[in-house]
């Protein structure tokens, strides 16, 4: 049952992002390797999402680098990073909430379509055969999600649970090599975070995907994560297993806080 | 006809090479497996379990949903002459040790993930359990448990078996015998251990026959298989009659789509117990007061002259040219848009079985032209002994008995059945078997009913639960506890009733609401409640349900023999009676038995006049854990009335 965790695919060197004068990020170090499920935690206003926006090209640190792959970038380019194959899902669900979920998952292959808009919208040359060729791949992911009985129903009619995980989908429809989860179970019950730690499990096993995750539910984090980074005020207090973040005395001051 | 399942395959596969066998919908289409792709499956199946060493006679499980794969399994047993047994896909493991146990189960074949689980928990008890086959592999990567295995392998390790020895399969399949076991299905049974009921395959096909027959059915018809493979109605609709009718039975994606899968495929022939009816109406009827008020109006409109003309009309008789041209116009509007969103455009025949049908339920399809009727049998008789003919249906009977089926009256009120349908015996159970089946043929039903004057079956309960009435004014009525449930559940709001009043001076109920309408019901009337068991205890709920149970009582009080059975008090329990609790029978028929035990002081309290009481109870979650859950339940009375006189 041990998987094969392979060499550093995504690497954060010194990050620091500052607006005007709030530091949001200072000196953040931490290297993501192939086929792990990383963490991020930390409490609130910590600067997790900040880092993910970072990798992401959402922001540009001021100072640092990021290396993926072997190559150095001291900014990133949303989408190149997408490209190159980075996928991401939101804190906040950005999804077309009157669009049926298959269109949802569907502009998730928007990156990987040959025909340009004019020929997808009068379905000539080849956009036809491309769509069924993507709607193929589209339809394993709402198979692999369990999603079949809501294809057709806007998204927005969905309840909170089933938009993460279209949210999901879509993030999976690019066949990414690194996925970046924004806070996956936020707001879920425990039903629904069991079923999308067992989706996260498995696209980690089954599609091979590196993943990089925000998280709140500690016992989710420690249960599901190979290596977690603690976030406190910008700062990198801890990193390492669970085990050892578990009994890193910064993170538990962080966390239960300090008598001064 | 001498003849078997996978001969009768082999005669489709020869006659007719393309025409669709079964349909699977899979990643969004549906998907054509014709009757030539379902041989060679079954041929690669049955040369990859022959070569994981299943003998002939020898008994397998098949566990899962409606997949054309575990049919094939089902077909590639029979074909090398052993006997698949289907499980019912949510027993949980305790409940799976007993029938393999008894059935000495070496080998599996499973759907998926979650059945795998089950049977590595069963292998924990059952060591000799040493194959485990699965459909689908999802999540089931990392698994390295010995004798676990894909059916896609067994399939290929067949083919390349099928290849080397050519004629391997049709020597096997000629082997076979209509004398031979067929299959084995497990009663449920309200207590004890179940028993294995062993079918051949002259006894499943003759019935499959005359069903079909009775009900003129072609190789035209489409089939939607839902329900559990592991229940014989399944088993004879979208296997035995399947493979009888050679017609096209249609898998659905998954449990969580069947509604949206029946609109698209549109079935000719259905099949569904009364609570599948029920939830579609119930559906519509909240759907419609959500509707817009000519909608609304319209629905309202056209509905109770459905429900004034519409059986009428599929009885055949006249219902002169007003209506006719009202009713017209109905289909157009109404009927006719409704039939489509339920899914029943296409219905021909559709039938319902294993419980009591509601009137109002039954009379609402027939109005807007289903034709939808009734029958009885049981797994011990392979289903079919009466159906109903298309304008003889009736709510309360269940039909006139079929090609080949003798029924005689006891003196104790029980049916006796004769027909060519009639199992074997249990499975290494001779005293039960003798129990049902006596010497001179007559397999006894323990139902307890009368033909009437039509030559219709009309069943009122069981005969070991029907009771007598002990004390009080009504001494010595009798009770018949499953005819006052009934009655009970027929009401929208009610979903559940377990009644007492057996060896008692008076009948008292215990109700479960339907969560949904009910919880309706209370957003309407602005009505805050915090959940179930909050619900539950309303002043207002047990207003409503007061009303229920004055209304059978005085139903009840025009019925001379069970005038005796009105409800003096009743309550409304704080949770809903479940299977995985053991207070429903996986069929989902009430124990209650069980379920006096489990309530002890509730049913104290009932009889002791007391009008609180509370009560904890031990709740079993789907995964295994174990929580509780404790209410002070209110006890109401209801009004009972004086009986009354037939007038002459």
């Amino acid at each position: 049952m041990t998987k094969h965790i392979g060499d550093v695919i995504l690497d954060v060197q010194n990050i620091s992002l500052r607006f005007g004068g709030v530091k949001a990020l200072t000196d953040i170090s931490f290297n993501v390797q192939e086929h792990e499920i990383r963490a991020i935690i930390g409490p609130n206003g910590a600067g997790k999402s900040s880092m993910l926006n970072c990798i992401n090209g959402v922001y540009t640190p001021q100072e640092g680098s990021i290396t993926f792959r072997g190559q150095t970038f001291d900014h990133m380019n949303s989408r190149q990073v997408a490209e190159m194959g980075v996928a991401r899902t939101f804190q906040n669900l950005a999804l077309f909430k009157g669009m049926s979920v298959i269109d949802n998952i569907m502009t998730g292959r928007n990156l990987r379509m040959k025909s340009n808009l004019l020929m997808q919208a009068l379905r000539i040359g080849p956009a036809e055969n491309e769509e069924i060729k993507h709607r193929e791949r589209v339809e394993e992911i709402i198979d692999f999600l369990e999603i079949q009985a809501y294809r057709k129903t806007p998204v927005g009619q969905l309840p909170y649970g089933l938009q993460k995980r279209v949210d999901l989908g879509r993030a999976l429809a690019m066949e990414p090599q690194v996925l970046l989860l924004d806070e996956p179970m936020a707001g879920m019950n425990v039903e629904e975070k069991q079923d999308m730690c067992r989706f996260i499990l498995d696209v980690n096993d089954e599609f091979g995907c590196t993943i990089v995750l925000i998280e709140h539910d500690m016992g989710v984090v420690m249960d599901i994560s190979d290596r977690v980074v603690v976030l406190d005020y910008g700062k990198k207090i801890g990193d390492g297993t669970p085990e050892e973040v578990r009994n890193n005395e910064e993170v538990i001051s962080a966390y239960l806080g300090t008598s001064h | 006809m001498q003849t078997t399942f996978p001969q009768l395959l082999l005669a489709h596969a020869t006659q007719r090479p393309t025409a669709p066998a079964m349909r699977e919908k899979e990643y969004g289409i549906w998907q054509t497996i014709s009757w030539q792709d379902m041989a060679t499956m079954v041929t690669h199946m049955a040369c990859g379990l022959h070569q994981a060493g299943l003998k002939r006679g020898e008994h397998m499980i098949v566990v899962g949903s409606n997949r054309p794969r575990l049919y094939a399994t089902m077909l590639a047993a029979q074909s090398l002459g052993a006997i698949p047994v289907p499980l019912y896909q949510d027993a949980v493991a305790a409940e799976c040790v007993f029938p393999m146990t008894n059935a000495e189960v070496r080998l599996c074949v499973v759907e998926d993930q979650e059945q795998v689980d089950k049977m590595l928990e069963v292998r924990e008890t059952y060591t000799a359990l040493a194959h485990i086959y699965y459909d689908d592999p999802r999540g089931l990567r990392k698994y390295d448990e010995p004798g676990l295995g894909s059916v896609d392998e067994l399939l290929a390790a067949g083919a390349v078996f099928a290849k080397q020895h050519p004629n391997f399969f049709k020597e096997q399949v000629d082997m076979g015998k209509q004398d031979d076991v067929a299959a084995m299905f497990f009663t449920s049974g309200t207590t004890g251990n179940p028993k294995g009921v062993v079918h051949t395959h002259s006894t499943l096909i003759d019935r499959a026959q005359a069903g079909a027959e009775f009900d003129h059915l072609t190789s035209n018809e489409d089939v939607l298989a839902y329900l559990p493979p592991a229940w014989i109605g399944q088993n004879i609709f979208s296997y035995a009659q399947w493979l009888v009718a050679g017609y096209v039975v249609n898998c659905p994606e998954s449990a969580a789509t069947v509604t949206i899968d029946l609109k698209e495929i549109g079935p000719t022939y259905y099949f569904a117990p009364p609570r599948v009816f029920e939830g579609m109406l119930t559906s519509v009827s909240i759907r419609m007061e959500d509707a817009s008020s000519l909608k609304r109006n319209m629905y309202k409109y056209f509905m109770r002259l459905a429900k004034k003309v519409g059986p009428k009309r599929m009885d055949g008789e006249s219902i002169g040219l007003f209506n006719s041209l009202m009713y017209g116009l109905g289909n157009l509007l109404v009927y006719g848009p409704l039939r489509n969103n339920l899914g029943f455009s296409r219905v021909r025949v559709a039938y319902t079985a294993g419980e009591a049908i509601g009137p109002d339920l039954f009379t609402f399809y027939r109005s807007i032209g289903v034709n939808l009727k009734q029958l009885y049998g049981s797994t011990e008789t392979a289903v079919f002994v009466c159906l109903q003919p298309d304008n003889q249906a009736r709510a309360d009977t269940v039909g006139v008995p079929c090609r080949g089926v003798e029924i005689k009256v006891a003196d104790n009120g029980e049916i006796l059945v004769k027909s060519p349908g009639l199992l074997k015996g249990y499975y290494k159970n001779p005293e039960a078997t003798a129990e049902v089946l006596t010497a001179d043929g007559w397999y006894h039903t323990s139902d307890a009913g009368f033909l009437d004057s039509h030559g219709h079956l009309k069943i009122i309960d069981r005969v070991k639960d029907v009771g007598r009435i002990k004390g009080g004014s009504n001494d010595g009525a009798m009770f018949a506890p499953k005819y006052v449930e009934n009655k009970l559940k027929f009401f929208p709001h009610i979903k559940e009733v377990v009644a007492y009043g057996d060896q008692r001076e008076k009948v008292c109920v215990m109700i479960n609401i339907d969560f949904d309408a009910v919880g309706n019901w209370a957003e309407r009337r602005n009505l805050p409640y915090a959940g179930y068991t909050d619900l539950a205890q309303k002043p207002e709920v047990y207003e409503l349900i007061k009303e229920c149970v004055e209304q059978v009582n005085a139903d009840l009080a025009e019925d001379e023999l069970l005038a005796g059975s009105q409800v003096s008090r009743y309550l409304v329990l704080h949770k809903e009676l479940d299977a995985d609790d053991g207070e429903l029978t996986r069929t989902n028929k009430v124990r209650r038995g069980f379920i006096a035990e489990k309530y002890q002081p509730l049913v104290d309290a009932l009889y002791g006049g007391l009008t609180t009481q509370f009560i904890e109870t031990v709740v079993k979650f789907e995964d295994g854990r174990t929580g509780s859950v404790s209410a002070t339940l209110q006890i109401s009375d209801a009004k009972t009335f004086a009986p009354v006189k037939a007038a002459a």
